[in-house]
């Protein structure tokens, strides 16, 4: 009081902050926290006003009892998911074939001959009709229906308010092996789209466990994954069965592959807490939000619009240079065969041993800007490279059939066996995150360690299990 | 002001003052703003439909999740009212301010250096309790505020009756009671904003009380030495509080000088 004249510097503020803190019996924080949670509670009790006390309507809570319930909660959870992706699949296949029948079948020829009658030279009319206008009339009709179905889909059950179920779920798991209980809700974004899983993990204050939950989000399968996991799985898998259960199976393999996915996010997460990222777990509480009837009409609406269209429009965007790129290296010759060849060609050996092929890998490399682009690149590398004939060449050969099987047709043409396709689908799972979510990664953490040990952990976890598949599948067989 | 194109000329004074005119003379305008009259802070719990108040109020379509933490970074966005334009920030969705998770220092750094012209927590009418907390701490960092209650179609529906006049007169601050989704009070919250930003209505915030004594010594104390080393600090006395807590990011903005720029800038805030 008596240095009223001087201007206290920060240091003193600081100091006598310090000091005070000292003097007051207890927690200050607490004592502070405990007199807002008083106030709140009076003001609250002056204004509210129940009949009844019970804090939450019965059918709410007895929805609860059974989503988030021991026993019943997991199975649940199993069944909604695979019943989605059955939707998908099942949905998903006809209007592929229209659009490939339209963009592919009919629009490619159509504008070759636009492009000829123009008088384009030939390798303008290859690079632009035969590379980009290719790519994207693929990406379109391979990507586009599932994605119209599932993204909608999800939409509704997120509106609703089941994904915190889940996550309600999930939380026992996650705290189960060293890790937040907030990752829960991380991962469940990571199945949207794992950049937006990476920021999301800003809710988990503890450094240790958000960098676990950063390091591990990649294992949630992304928008951009989903596609190829249900291409591949109603191709191969629905095929080794009779035709009336081939939509179930391909979704109960699809679910197998998200919850192998789970799986490794639970062993990492516990590796890594017992190994470089070990600690505390710490305690929070996680709120169940009420059900709400989910909006339809805006939700297809904004499914639309903020996923498919956007997924879609990045896929395009990504697809075209890439198209331009796989028409570009495979019609440059260098020695005795194209760049594309040579390429395949080298890359092939490594490709065999992990039961996969160098088309394959080398779309995992076009691939790294945007998922989304892996299955269309390989059906181009594989229709340009392979030497699959015929295709789309006025008559249509491939497409007139159904898109599903004419993809299988091109597949079977690039030497694709059950193992590849199982492989692919475990490599799509377990391979570097996208660029988007690498350099979100860098931003969130700051560090570039974190970031290489992010994006290569799970590309070594894809080496080796993909390794071990195929050694044993080969062995048995 | 009147050669914006949004201030629309009523009929007359009758429809002038209907709630479905002032309406209809908000104008949707985007994140594309280049310049604003006023800038609004849109907090609150997580999961109370703030995202839906942002969008009903913007014209954005944001997905909106029913799904807590939805929002974890800040969306910005903005509408014409009444002549004025206003710049809309989406914070994320907090129970407090008082932690140091990331999502929290967003929301909290915002309100306290960003310097909103009024900031509007958005509350969740069924568990009114809960969402109090942070109302009352967004109370102690600022006096301009404007309470909305929202989800009230769910409280009805629940049997839960909230007198929202009651609370207005116990919280100092505007309460409008809204249903976002529906659309349900947004022309009385508008008007409410637009009244808090021009000043017509000059909130007497509460501030807590019934902290134990010795605290409140050394609050008063330290607060009285933080107005002399920063005379026109708006919040002086969150600032000791959070000191006293041992709030690591604010001694830093302390050392760092960040709060004198606050103080300085303050004044010119006000007149202007």
């Amino acid at each position: 009081m008596n240095e009223a004249s001087t201007i206290p510097s920060a240091t003193d503020i600081l100091e006598n902050a310090r000091r005070l803190r000292r003097e007051i019996p207890g927690d200050v924080h607490e004592h502070i926290v405990e007199a807002i949670y008083a106030d709140a509670a009076r003001i609250a009790d002056r204004a509210v006003s129940r009949p009844d006390r019970g804090a939450r309507p019965t059918f709410d809570r007895a929805l609860d009892r059974v989503l988030t319930s021991r026993l019943w909660g997991f199975p649940i959870m199993l069944l909604l998911f695979a019943l989605m992706f059955w939707i998908t699949i099942i949905g998903a296949n006809a209007p592929s074939g229209w659009l490939a029948t339209l963009l592919v079948d009919n629009g490619w020829p159509w504008l070759r001959d636009v492009a000829a009658a123009v008088g384009l030279p030939a390798w303008l009319n290859g690079l632009l009709v035969d590379g980009m206008y290719l790519s994207m009339a693929w990406v379109i009709s391979v990507m586009l229906p599932p994605m119209a179905i599932f993204f909608p889909l999800f939409t509704i059950l997120e509106d609703f308010g089941y994904l915190p179920r889940v996550a309600f779920n999930l939380d026992r798991l996650f705290k189960s092996v060293g890790a937040h209980g907030k990752q829960s809700m991380s991962t469940m974004m990571g199945f949207g789209c794992n950049a937006a899983g990476v920021v999301a993990t800003r809710i988990i204050d503890s450094p240790r466990e958000r960098l676990i939950a950063i390091i591990t989000n990649n294992f949630a399968l992304c928008n951009g994954r989903w596609p190829t996991q249900i291409l591949i799985a109603s191709i191969f898998i629905g095929a080794l069965v009779p035709a009336h259960w081939a939509g179930l199976v391909s979704a109960g393999a699809v679910t197998a592959v998200a919850l192998l996915g789970l799986l490794f996010t639970l062993v990492v997460s516990w590796v890594l807490s017992k190994s470089v990222l070990k600690g505390e777990v710490s305690a929070f509480s996680l709120e169940l939000p009420p059900y709400r009837p989910p909006a339809i009409w805006r939700t297809l609406y904004t499914s639309l619009i903020d996923r498919t269209l956007f997924v879609l429009w990045r896929a395009i965007v990504f697809a075209v240079p890439a198209g331009a790129v796989i028409w570009l290296i495979s019609n440059v010759t260098v020695g005795d065969a194209t760049l594309a060849h040579w390429l395949i060609r080298n890359i092939d050996p490594l490709g065999f041993v992990l039961g996969l092929n160098g088309v394959i890998l080398i779309a995992y490399v076009v691939a790294i800007p945007a998922n989304e682009i892996v299955v269309p690149t390989i059906l181009m590398l594989t229709v340009l490279v392979a030497g699959v004939h015929g295709v789309g060449e006025g008559a249509g050969v491939m497409f007139e059939l159904d898109s599903d099987s004419a993809t299988k047709a091109i597949l079977d043409a690039g030497g694709w066996t059950l193992l590849t396709a199982v492989n692919l689908m475990l490599f799509s799972l377990l391979h570097n995150p996208c660029s988007t979510t690498i350099y979100t990664i860098y931003k969130e953490t700051g560090s570039v360690k974190w970031t290489a040990i992010s994006t290569l952990l799970p590309l070594a976890i894809g080496f080796t299990v993909t390794f071990t598949v195929a050694t044993i599948w080969r062995w048995l067989a | 002001m009147n050669s914006d194109p949004s201030n629309l000329t009523a009929p007359n004074e009758t429809c002038a003052n209907c709630s479905v005119w002032r309406s209809a003379n908000l104008k949707k305008l985007g994140v594309n703003m280049e310049q604003w009259d006023y800038v609004v802070a849109l907090a609150g719990n997580p999961n109370t439909g703030k995202s839906t108040v942002f969008n009903a109020l913007t014209g954005l379509r944001q997905h909106t999740g029913n799904w807590p933490g939805k929002t974890v970074t800040r969306a910005e966005g903005g509408f014409a009212y009444g002549g004025k334009r206003y710049k809309l920030v989406d914070l994320p969705g907090t129970y407090s301010l008082l932690s140091t998770s990331l999502d929290e220092e967003v929301a909290r750094d915002f309100i306290l250096f960003g310097q909103p012209d009024v900031t509007l927590v958005v509350a969740d009418a069924t568990r009114l309790e809960r969402n109090l907390n942070l109302v009352l701490q967004v109370l102690e960092i600022t006096d301009r505020v404007v309470l909305c209650l929202n989800l009230m179609d769910e409280a009805r529906r629940h049997g839960v009756k909230v007198d929202d006049r009651q609370l207005a007169r116990d919280l100092g601050v505007p309460v409008v009671p809204t249903t976002a989704r529906a659309g349900e009070g947004l022309p009385d919250l508008l008007q409410v904003i637009a009244d808090v930003a021009e000043s017509k209505i000059k909130p007497r915030p509460y501030r807590l009380t019934n902290e134990p004594p010795m605290l409140k010594a050394a609050l008063n104390e330290l607060v009285a030495q933080i107005e002399r080393a920063h005379p026109g600090l708006p919040n002086a006395r969150w600032v000791a509080m959070r000191l006293l807590g041992g709030d690591e990011s604010l001694a830093k903005a302390l050392r760092e000088g960040t709060l004198g720029e606050l103080a300085q800038t303050q004044p010119e805030r006000v007149i202007a």
